[in-house]
């Protein structure tokens, strides 16, 4: 019972029950199954508005912290541990906002096994929560691993033709960094007797330079790939291709935010000397993902691709923020992670919109789509311009902080802030580039007869928006929700960064 | 001898005298009814099981140190009991199905089970030898139980020579070891090192070869020839009891001499076993790769598991790592037996008449037609490759975590390389059974419904829940 009262433990389980119920539900009631799961996640999404009711923004350290032992074996222990801070809780609110909605947004879109997809995606809902709330490296990396299962399935059972091919890239990609980290993790609990987090960083990890630097890098891997940061991307846009759109949401979403996160919880908390060493090749690496990434973009025939290739070049972005090392590029990159979530998700769900109408994603194959469907192009030029940065809404707010960050970073600078803004130029390219295609011109003929969106797609389309207004015009309670922790990591790294000089 | 001798074997003398007297009892039970046979021999293995666990921590050595009794042979004996029983389930129905029932199967097997439990047990080389004897004998035999298949036959004999050829190595091993140190008491063997009184180069030589014959036990590169032809021959329920029974009767011994009898000779046997685990690991995980026969590519996949647990091996001459890395290995033995019990009862249920049904293409479709039985695969699927929260992914973390402890972080790598190279084949089979349209079927009886359902529940539990078991296996480390 104990377990059940604290609200993480209850949010990031309660999908359970979903599935529960789901499996008894006859598979031929498909709404019915539909519904369950939209509601239980909704439960998961009210029970994380209760945790936000009660974290305190002021208190930069875990709240809500639950610890209990887990297994204890020759002379050392290993915790089940969940709390939120600063760091992660806008993350978590990502991902309970996102499930249902990618949920809901698969009402039509699959109606072959509904009841597998919709367990899939609620037990997805456990890993990731996981993933963003565990304090303790085992506890972490069980739930990392655990997450890449239900996805497989997402892609390799409801995506497009190249199904299992991308599946199971996916899925090696991924273990690849993964295990290596896990032989990190598995030192790192060695050497310092411990896996849990608060002790890890209450002590500072205790290591000569030389095999912090082996650590960090164990761990940058396995975030590296996730992310995915130039050049470990290709598995992405195979993945986010053949994913079915709700996967796709959940994919960029969420899933990439993984590897930033880990980043920031795990190489820049516990290794911060190393953080600082490595600090100008990653931000060059996230350079060349920022430019690449929209170059390639740029040259997409396929909708679904592009939006693909923008997820490179964002969270080239994110990272850029992430090792600029002061708190101003720290809260950058974690709002970036959000907006990238919000926009791209968006972004998704309208490749998804006129994919499920045309059956198509070739570019030249739409055109004049704004005076067939005014609603969805309305909408999509919302998501289309916040995903550029436009000011006044959300992308904007995220990169300019992360510029900022870099510009006065302690072991970046102007060179990088540069080159980083030719990004947003970039982005403008690809993003007008795209608009014209699909909503601009002439109308083709056989697309005339195109409906508007739904009420349901309406709905979805609405809360995202509602979102990408509200962080464009007033960040400052997302800002303030993050500040003091940011402040204690950067904190952290300021006196790294003297120490090494 | 005294009643007391007999007490600390008790677990072994009840299970084969029972096994004989069912032989004759069997005679006795007509041709349609022998389910009574399989009945009586769970029992036996049942209350093999029971003794088992009542000697606890062990009850000391007994035939004048012969054969010692300790928590590292209880734990062992309790799993392969039980192993038995598994693989009893599996057969039943089976043999039924495959027309080819004899009460002589679950006699056999209860004497394989009695020679696996003797390994656990065994303190003296010589008692070694006859356990390997007893529990290969009666395996040989069974894996021509498919008679007139010629597959079977042809398992039989190459298992039988390639096991003959082991024999010899280990028989000719225990001779040098004796002529190096005048004695074949594994305890006395490391006295004698530690006293001087040892032909060190001999006994290095004889480890040596006990070494190779136990590699062929266990199927280790590159004494694992045998393992892939031998798995496809023999009849399936037979291959998911020998995965089982053969390896962990092969690493109880391996695990018994290795930390006791040669502690002080790592400098030697470290490099060899070092480079076995070294081949081991990307031998079994890349030629599992490329098998499209379901039985051999399990057969692989545990050359490959056996590669595993021999990192943890590798740490035995350390003496503050071997106890953490004697745990680790009896944990994930018995993380890969219930695994290994529950994908091989998923195999029993598709196979069909003459071999057919074998082929990883024929899972086509099954997550469809049987989502329970679909999904059991999968967690045992996941299970062997290592994710969470399966006792497969518990199992590798102490492994590996034996392994860094000791100070081997290059074989560690290699280690888990190779298990992202095993995600690709154990993944192919979900993906067969879920993305690919076909006509799987399935058949068993309850049983192995039942067995199914219980060893797919304990994957995950145990996942889970980790402590009792671990706690278990801690307890059980060996001890001069």
């Amino acid at each position: 019972m104990d377990f059940l009262m604290n609200p993480l433990n209850l949010m990031t389980f309660f999908p359970l029950v979903g599935v529960a119920i789901i499996l008894l539900i006859p598979r031929e009631r498909k709404d019915a199954i539909r519904w369950v799961a939209v509601v239980t996640s909704l439960v998961s999404f009210f029970i994380s508005l209760w945790m936000l009711s009660m974290f305190h923004a002021q208190n930069p350290n875990f709240q809500m912290v639950y610890d209990k032992i887990w297994m204890k074996t020759g002379g050392f222990e290993i915790h089940y541990a969940m709390g939120v801070d600063g760091l992660s809780i806008l993350l978590v609110l990502l991902t309970t906002l996102l499930t249902p909605i990618s949920i809901f947004s698969a009402w039509t879109a699959i109606e072959d096994r509904v009841k597998e997809f919709t367990i899939a995606f609620l037990v997805m809902e456990v890993g990731m929560l996981g993933v963003f709330l565990a304090l303790d490296l085992f506890t972490f990396f069980v739930f990392w691993e655990f997450s890449l299962v239900p996805m497989y399935f997402i892609i390799g059972i409801w995506g497009g033709p190249r199904r299992t091919y991308s599946a199971i890239k996916f899925m090696l990609y991924t273990m690849v960094g993964s295990v290596l980290m896990l032989l990190a993790i598995l030192w790192l609990g060695l050497s310092q007797g411990t896996f849990y987090l608060p002790d890890l960083l209450a002590k500072g990890v205790n290591l000569p330079l030389h095999l912090q630097s082996w650590l960090f890098l164990a761990f940058a891997l396995a975030f590296a790939i996730k992310v995915p940061m130039w050049p470990l991307h290709s598995w992405l846009p195979d993945a986010h291709v053949e994913a079915p759109t709700a996967g796709s949401v959940i994919l960029a979403g969420v899933l990439l935010k993984m590897g930033t996160y880990g980043f920031l919880r795990f190489n820049l908390s516990l290794f911060p000397q190393a953080s600082v060493k490595y600090a100008v090749p990653i931000a060059v690496l996230a350079i060349i993902g920022i430019i690449y990434g929209a170059m390639v973009a740029y040259a997409q025939k396929d909708f679904k691709k592009l939006v693909a290739y923008t997820s490179v070049s964002h969270l080239g972005f994110v990272m850029l923020g992430l090792f600029a090392l002061n708190p101003l590029g720290i809260e950058g990159g974690i709002l970036q992670m959000i907006n990238h979530g919000l926009s791209t998700g968006a972004l998704f769900l309208i490749v998804g919109v006129i994919y499920e109408r045309t059956h198509t994603r070739d570019l030249n194959a739409f055109g004049g789509l704004w005076k067939i469907m005014p609603i969805y192009g309305a909408f999509s030029i919302v998501v289309a311009l916040s995903s550029m940065g436009l000011p006044g809404l959300n992308g904007f707010i995220g990169e300019f902080t992360i510029l900022l960050g870099a510009f006065k970073s302690p072991v970046l600078g102007p060179v990088f802030t540069i080159f980083a803004a030719t990004g947003i130029i970039l982005a403008a390219v690809y993003i007008l580039v795209m608009l014209q295609k699909v909503f601009m011109g002439p109308v083709k003929e056989k697309n005339l007869g195109l409906k508007d969106l739904n009420w349901r797609e309406i709905t979805v389309f609405a809360v995202l928006t509602l979102f990408i207004f509200w962080i464009g015009l007033h960040p400052a309670p997302f800002f303030n929700l993050m500040g003091p922790s940011v402040e204690k990591l950067a904190h952290g790294l300021q006196a790294a960064a003297v120490a090494m000089h | 001898m005294t009643f007391s001798d007999f007490a600390t074997l008790l677990p072994e003398t009840a299970l084969v005298i029972w096994a004989s007297a069912l032989l004759l009892v069997d005679l006795f039970i007509p041709k349609n009814r022998k389910g009574w046979t399989a009945f009586l021999a769970v029992l036996g293995l049942a209350a093999a099981f029971g003794f088992a666990l009542a000697q606890g921590r062990g009850m000391g050595a007994g035939f004048g140190g012969m054969v010692v009794s300790d928590g590292f042979a209880t734990f062992l004996e309790a799993m392969l009991a039980l192993s038995g029983g598994l693989g009893i389930l599996l057969a039943y129905d089976y043999l039924k199905r495959q027309g080819i029932e004899r009460g002589e199967y679950y006699t056999l097997l209860l004497f394989s089970v009695a020679g696996m439990m003797l390994m656990a047990k065994a303190a003296d080389l010589m008692v070694l030898f006859l356990a390997v004897e007893l529990l290969s004998i009666p395996l040989y035999v069974l894996s021509a139980f498919g008679r007139p298949r010629e597959a079977g036959e042809e398992a039989a004999l190459k298992y039988f020579l390639l096991g003959a050829f082991a024999a010899a190595f280990l028989v000719y091993g225990i001779a040098l070891t004796y002529g190096a140190t005048q004695t074949t008491r594994i305890a006395a063997i490391a006295e004698a090192v530690q006293a001087g009184s040892a032909n060190l180069p001999l006994l290095a030589f004889g480890a040596g070869l006990i070494l190779v014959g136990l590699g062929f036990k266990v199927a280790a590169v590159p004494f694992h020839m045998w393992t892939p032809d031998v798995y496809e021959g023999a009849p399936s329920p037979l291959t998911g009891f020998m995965a089982v029974g053969a390896k962990v009767a092969g690493f109880a011994a391996l695990l018994r001499v290795l930390v006791l009898a040669f502690p002080n000779l790592g400098s030697q046997l470290v490099p060899i076993v070092w480079t076995l685990a070294l081949l081991t690991m990307p031998v079994g995980n890349l030629a599992a790769l490329t098998q499209k026969n379901i039985k051999r590519m399990l057969a692989y996949s545990s050359i490959a598991h056996a590669g595993y647990m021999l990192v943890a091996v590798v740490a035995f001459a350390d003496a503050k790592a071997a106890p953490a890395a004697v745990a680790a290995v009896l944990f994930y033995l018995a993380a890969y037996a219930l695994t290994n019990f529950g994908a091989w009862a998923v195999v029993v249920a598709v196979e069909r008449a003459e071999g057919k049904g074998l082929e990883i293409a024929d899972y086509a479709g099954l997550g469809r037609k049987h989502p329970w039985l679909a999904l059991a695969m999968t967690v045992f699927m996941l299970s062997f490759a290592g994710f969470p929260p399966t006792v497969g992914f518990v199992g590798k973390f102490y492994l590996f975590r034996a392994a860094l402890a000791a100070g081997y972080v290059g074989l560690a790598i290699v280690g888990v390389l190779a298990s992202v190279v095993s995600v690709y084949y154990y993944m192919r089979v979900v993906t067969t059974m879920y993305m690919r349209e076909g006509q799987a079927e399935a058949y068993g009886d309850a049983w192995l419904k039942v067995e199914v359902a219980l060893t797919a529940l304990a994957t995950v539990f145990l996942g889970i829940i980790v402590a009792p078991m671990f706690q278990w296996a801690v307890q059980a480390v060996l001890k001069m």
